[in-house]
């Protein structure tokens, strides 16, 4: 299954992101978070989220999701130090936050592969909430 | 002359004690154009690496390097940790195992801290980042052979440094929170320019004693 790892500057944001996605789809998702700093604060830490990569990977692949500024920095940056088998089939999503990790988490624990989840989630993108 | 590693790791001390010190400042430019929390994260990141460097001891120069680096990458939080850690790590790298640094290995290390950055955050000069402030103490390095002519070359590096930093305040931010201020970021000087000039004075002023 593709694993999704959540990461936020804030532990809250990504807390109750995760909270939503669990109460929509069950526990069935491999989710992490890697959010915040270790002492509490709001920030990104890209060993933490390499740690998380790790942690959800399998064949699949793994899909980061990322709120703003840093968080992209890091993700990008954690993604470089993983080995080549590992870096090709790890994604950023080009989404917002919430609802990106809701479509992903959603359509991974489906067994969907790594791209027709991207492209999911992109298809999703384009759904507007005010018709 | 040449700097050994516990040269090195007495100017790392006091680079983080100068950061530091710096907190309040930081944090106030950073008040203007962005999260004001450039002093705080860059305090905790310094502060770690204060923590660590006496187990650093009996480790190469490079060694050292990438450790500072990697400390920041897990301490500070903000976009500082993956460009400052980044710059270091990539020092340490330019720098290999070796137990002590020659002048000629300034611009060395202090180029490879700059491709570091840039490649990171993907920046270039003029977009109000830490960019503006180290790439010109580089190509003012580059004009000099610093084993020769140290004291021009070293206050070249600083002077163009500060002009770098100075001239943030008179450009618009492309980068980071600062630039959805647009043309309102003009008059503030970027923080992360400010951080990495006090850095450059430390290191430049280390040399200037023993060289």
């Amino acid at each position: 299954m593709v694993g999704i790892v959540l990461v936020s500057h804030s532990r809250k944001i990504a807390e109750g992101t995760l909270e939503l996605i669990s109460q929509m789809i069950g526990e069935s998702a491999k989710i992490e978070i890697a959010a915040g700093t270790s002492d509490g604060r709001l920030g990104t830490d890209a060993f933490m989220i390499e740690k998380k990569i790790r942690q959800v990977f399998d064949d699949d692949g793994v899909l980061v999701l990322v709120d703003l500024g840093s968080a992209v920095m890091s993700a990008e940056m954690a993604i470089e130090d993983l080995e080549d088998s590992l870096r090709a089939k790890t994604k950023i999503l080009d989404a917002p936050f919430v609802e990106g990790a809701i479509v992903a988490t959603m359509e991974a624990s489906f067994g969907k592969s790594l791209e027709e989840v991207m492209d999911e989630v992109e298809k999703a993108m384009k759904i507007k909430k005010l018709n | 002359m040449s700097f050994d590693t516990i040269k090195l790791i007495n100017m790392l001390e006091n680079l983080s004690e100068e950061i530091c010190e710096n907190k309040e400042y930081l944090t106030e430019l950073d008040s203007a154009i962005g999260d004001a929390d450039h002093g705080i994260n860059m305090t905790k990141g310094f502060k770690a690496v204060r923590s660590k460097l006496p187990t650093l001891k009996d480790k190469d120069c490079g060694n050292i390097l990438k450790t500072v680096g990697m400390t920041l990458v897990s301490t500070v939080g903000g976009a500082s940790g993956p460009l400052y850690g980044t710059a270091f790590m990539r020092a340490g790298k330019a720098v290999g195992a070796k137990d002590k640094l020659e002048l000629k290995d300034l611009p060395l290390i202090l180029d490879a801290a700059l491709i570091g950055i840039k490649d990171r955050g993907k920046a270039e000069k003029g977009e109000k980042t830490i960019v503006d402030t180290l790439e010109p103490a580089v190509e003012a390095l580059k004009e000099f052979d610093i084993e020769v002519q140290t004291e021009v070359a070293l206050t070249k590096a600083l002077s163009a440094a500060k002009q770098g930093m100075e001239y943030t305040k008179t450009i618009i931010a492309k980068k980071g929170r600062a630039s959805y201020l647009g043309e309102r970021s003009i008059g503030h000087q970027d923080p992360g320019a400010t951080s990495c000039f006090i850095m450059l004075e430390v290191i430049i002023g280390e040399l200037f004693k023993e060289f």
